[in-house]
């Protein structure tokens, strides 16, 4: 039973919907605070540009490109949602959530090759930040596809169709974080 | 001591209208009632403050006798004398104030004060106080690990945080991150709940204009949390790193800039004050205004003052750097936005005073806190003066100058704002009434004491002693008669304080067992909250009879009227009479 | 406007903690107007605030008035004290940023006591003193440990640098007070103008012994300072540096804590 005040929305928007914009806030803050720190960094060492061109952009370009679409089908699945086509919005979904897969399969790859080349996180402050930004990074990227999983389930059976479009607005932000990151780590050099 | 009170949060889980959960002490730990978690975070709070109180008797003990065995705890080594002032410091702000002010009056007013049945996610509520336990566990188990408790001051600054081998504290330092870093995530949880409450779950008919100013102050305070803390939040991964695998962000011998730490430290540290000081001085002025039977003076300058308090606190934080080494022509900056902000905050103090005019005021007990509350704060907020100016600053910083003018507004937020709160809701709370001699006792053996505590503490600061010392005397300077004399004087003081608490347990324990019982609305007072029964059932008012709202919550002594208060709830006919369905 | 200044210059809190350095004066008189300005602020509502309450008690039959504060008349009482406020502040920053200047940013040139370089370090302090050719860094520096020795009435740089976390080095009676960042010089300046004995604090907590980490200062007129270095001279200027430079005990620790940054991002 949900509680009458859930059910109150004296400024018009859904509850749900202010609640997502009020984490992203916190968050904006979050990944501000850290590449703020690594702008600074950056910029009172040069010879990080060093480090940075052993990152391969090519990668980290096909990653952006993979978020980007990612985030084109959650769009479309809160159009479906919007339809009340629960079934097509978790289709849509499971297909954002196979984008977040090939993502991280890729970042996998991307870091065990760094690794065993010896770019280890204690290399330098490149390094930490690069693992550390991109691991943040990756830590939403995961936590949004498996709370994307949880949505799809229910959207499937026609339940909670309004939380599509909340998860697709998260799902926007962690696409934004990368697009600040793709070229402050790989592109920078 | 807590233990009976506890009991007494019991009393409203157990109501007819309660969810179908599971049942028995499993029922009170899962709940999703805003009161009943409104309740855990007190609790829990309060205990913490009797864990943080006592470290203050280990450490004043061992400065006002230096190397004495201290009955309790035994004799203080230089490094134990670090753990303590450390974990005081940390615990006191981060597992009292901001538990108890922002967390518990937050949850417990919030709903009840804006009509609504509970807030609008009960569940991530009740996430918010686990996460919350769990980092009070963690923070507890800290400081008996191997090699004891984290040691490097509240602030942690590197490199001595972030390298074990300058702290030989591998473990504690790296649980207290975790612990803290752990507290944030609850209060960001909570804080969602706060803002969209108010956004969205307000009574029909009541504007933003019409909300009590406590709910605004803490829901500014909220924002003003979210907005601070995420800086810090990531240098908390940092120096957790830093820690744990090694990386080099704070660590110059690693490439690392230690001065970054205190800017991502301070971004968060400054609001952070504001953050519990604005629900502290929302309490008080909603008391002022019910026992001065007096509307708020300038309701809407307060709102605004408050919002630029807010936005000014954002940028002030390099007035705890001065001397840091940080740029000299940011110390100029920093000075003129830390005495701006000296503006918006007399001001308020000036509203609060001149509410109290042409007012019918009872001295009630939580009347004499909020009254305490501003006479105190006074003191904090003018010896801030001091310490904003860059030049004075360079002989002040990180003397007991800093220290007490920090007690002086930490003090009256988190100790007098709470025995405000406490006192003035207690009948809500718990459907019994104080009982009032034994409150002012209590107020009384309190407040004396803490200037007795504190006040010579200016006079050691003026007089060149620094904080995070274990044994004054070894310095040969501060290894004066008076000195001494002055930090005994302190410690005495502060024994009586601590004794004097057990009037508040005993208080509480009586009257919530034998205390008359209170009525719906004992103060005569506008807001919501006493619109329904003391205490509130589970979902605060029948849900068909929410309540209403029709004006402002100040509406005291309203000339022409027979009664000198006007509920919120209340048509501008009188009294509704209440038939079922009609909302 | 030097004129001005000059009248902040005070020395009433002397007897709690000595003046004794050029612009102790400096710092107290801005001290001092604080004091002033806040405790008339303070006196002031402190008194109308207690005022209100003697005056305003609740008594039978009378009712409080209705004053929402939102007519001129009434919010005058807010307006005016803070235009005050604000006045008072731009006295006191105006004050202040001289003080500070005076202190922080302009560093006399040519200091006639030499330059001094101050070393924090888990638990003491190593002063580097130029010796008798008035130059740091040459075979006759003296180095002593948690003891300076300076000449009254004469001007000295100071370089302050850490080994391993932060200190900052405080004379109370100086009214001198930095924070030393390991890997960082800091540059500074003092002139005493007393002389005796004084305590040196570490005002930024530095680990276990932060609270033994104490230094005396020993501020001398010329001749015993002028013996002081005649007798403290290193004979043999090689075997003395290397006897008496900090023993690097922080400096290993370091290298064992953090691994410092290797060159695998050369490419």
């Amino acid at each position: 039973m949900k509680p009458i005040a859930t059910t109150r929305a004296a400024t018009g928007t859904e509850t749900g919907k202010l609640a997502v914009w009020w984490v992203l806030a916190s968050e904006v803050v979050i990944f501000g605070g850290l590449l703020a720190s690594y702008v600074m960094f950056r910029l009172g060492h040069p010879e990080w540009a060093d480090a940075a061109a052993v990152t391969n952009t090519h990668i980290g370009a096909f990653n952006t490109w993979v978020l980007l679409t990612s985030s084109l089908t959650a769009v479309l699945a809160h159009q479906a949602a919007e339809r009340g086509d629960g079934k097509k919005a978790a289709k849509y979904l499971y297909f954002t959530i196979g984008g977040a897969a090939v993502f991280i399969g890729v970042k996998t790859y991307e870091w065990w090759y760094e690794i065993s080349h010896g770019y280890t996180i204690t290399s330098n402050g490149f390094w930490a930040f690069y693992y550390t930004a991109a691991g943040l990074h990756a830590f939403h990227v995961i936590a949004g596809a498996i709370i994307m999983a949880f949505v799809a389930r229910d959207a499937a059976r026609g339940l909670e169709l309004h939380r599509v479009e909340l998860i697709g607005i998260y799902w926007h932000f962690v696409d934004i974080v990368w697009i600040f990151l793709f070229p402050l780590l790989y592109i920078a050099k | 001591m807590v233990e009976p009170a506890v009991d007494l949060a019991h009393g409203h889980a157990h109501d007819d209208h309660a969810d179908h959960g599971p049942q028995g002490w499993l029922k009170y730990l899962w709940s999703t009632d805003h009161k009943v978690i409104a309740m855990q975070y007190m609790f829990t709070g309060m205990f913490m403050a009797l864990v943080g109180g006592f470290m203050a008797y280990v450490f004043r003990m061992q400065l006002a006798f230096p190397g004495i065995d201290v009955p309790g705890f035994g004799a203080v080594s230089p490094g134990e004398y670090n753990a303590l002032v450390t974990n005081h410091g940390t615990i006191m702000i981060f597992w009292v104030a901001m538990p108890v002010l922002l967390a518990a009056f937050g949850n417990y007013l919030i709903p009840l004060m804006v009509g609504a049945d509970d807030m609008v996610f009960p569940k991530i509520n009740r996430l918010s106080f686990q996460v919350f336990f769990v980092s009070t566990i963690v923070i507890l188990a800290s400081l008996f690990v191997e090699g004891g408790g984290f040691a490097g001051a509240w602030t942690a600054y590197p490199p001595l945080s972030a390298v074990a081998e300058y702290n030989l504290t591998r473990l504690g330092s790296t649980l207290w991150v975790i612990g803290v870093g752990l507290e944030f995530v609850a209060f960001l949880l909570g804080g969602i709940n706060f803002i969209t409450t108010l956004m969205n779950s307000r009574a029909p008919g009541m504007r933003a204009f019409d909300v009590p100013l406590v709910v605004w102050m803490i829901v500014v305070a909220s924002i003003l949390f979210m907005l601070s803390v995420g800086p810090l939040l990531a240098g908390a991964i940092m120096l957790i790193f830093d820690q744990t695998i090694g990386t080099g962000f704070f660590n110059p011998a690693a490439g690392g800039d230690p001065i970054l730490w205190q800017h991502l430290f301070w971004f968060f540290g400054h609001p952070e004050v504001y953050v519990v000081l604005l629900p502290a001085m929302g309490v008080v002025i909603e008391i002022i205004a019910t026992f001065s039977r007096k509307k708020v003076f300038g309701y809407r300058i307060v709102i605004f003052t408050v919002v630029a308090t807010g936005v000014l606190s954002f940028f002030v934080w390099a007035h705890h750097q001065f001397i840091a080494g940080i740029d000299p022509r940011m110390a100029n900056i920093f000075t003129i936005t830390t005495l701006l902000i000296s503006v918006p905050i007399a001001e308020l103090c000036f509203v609060y005073i001149a509410t109290l005019y042409g007012g019918s005021i009872r001295l009630t007990t939580p009347m004499l806190w909020a009254l305490a509350f501003v006479a105190e704060f006074l003191i904090g907020g003018v010896t801030g003066i001091f310490l904003g100016a860059a030049g004075a600053d360079i002989y002040f910083h990180d003397t007991y100058f800093v220290l007490a003018h920090f007690h002086y507004t930490f003090f009256p937020i988190a100790i007098i704002g709470t025995f405000a709160a406490f006192t003035y809701w207690f009948p809500k709370m718990f459907g019994k009434m104080m009982d009032e001699r034994l409150g002012k006792w209590h107020f009384w053996l309190t407040i004396i004491p803490f200037n007795v505590i504190f006040i010579p503490l200016f006079v050691l600061g003026m007089g060149g002693q620094h904080r995070r010392i274990y044994n004054y005397n070894l310095h040969e300077d501060l290894n004066s008669e008076m000195f001494q004399d002055m930090r005994i004087l302190a410690t005495g003081a502060l024994l009586v304080m601590l004794a004097a608490q057990f009037i508040f347990f005993y208080n509480c324990w009586k009257s919530g067992r034998s205390g008359p019982k209170a009525p719906k609305n004992p103060w005569k007072a506008n807001t919501l909250e006493w619109t329904t029964e003391s205490p509130p059932p589970h979902g605060n008012w029948h849900p068909l009879r929410m309540p209403v709202v029709y004006r402002g919550p100040y509406e005291y002594s309203v000339p022409d009227r027979e009664d000198d208060y006007w509920p919120q709830n209340e048509p501008d006919g009188g009294p509704l009479k209440v038939i079922d369905g009609d909302s | 406007m030097n004129g001005f200044f000059e009248f902040f210059r005070v020395d009433y809190f002397d007897p709690l903690i000595k003046v004794a350095s050029s612009y102790a004066a400096d710092i107290d008189g801005l001290i001092w107007l604080v004091l002033v300005v806040v405790g008339f602020w303070f006196l002031v509502a402190e008194g109308v605030f207690l005022w209100f309450i003697m005056k305003f008690r609740a008594r039978d039959g009378r009712r409080a008035d209705y004053i929402d504060g939102t007519n001129k008349r009434h919010k005058r009482w807010i307006t005016v004290p803070h235009l005050l406020v604000l006045g008072f502040d731009v006295l006191i920053i105006v004050v202040s940023f001289n003080v500070w200047y005076r202190i922080k940013m302009d560093l006399p040139e040519n200091p006639d006591g030499g330059v001094i370089r101050v070393i924090g370090q888990q638990w003491a302090w190593t002063f580097q003193h130029p010796g008798a050719d008035g130059e740091l860094d040459t075979p006759d520096d003296i180095f002593t440990v948690d003891e300076l020795h300076v000449e009254n009435n004469r001007t000295y740089h100071f370089e302050l640098q850490a080994t391993d976390v932060l200190h900052s080095f405080s004379v109370p009676v100086w009214r001198i007070k930095q924070d030393a960042i390991p890997g960082r010089t800091i540059t500074g300046w003092f002139q005493p103008t007393r002389t005796g004995e004084f305590d040196v604090q570490c005002a930024e907590i530095c680990g276990f012994g932060h609270g033994v980490m104490i230094a005396r200062v020993m501020v001398e007129d010329e001749e015993t300072h002028a013996a002081w270095v005649e007798a403290n001279t290193p004979a043999t200027a090689a075997a003395m540096v290397g006897a008496v430079t900090p023993a690097p005990v922080a400096a290993s620790l370091a290298a064992e804590a953090g691994p410092a940054p290797n060159g695998h991002g050369g490419h």
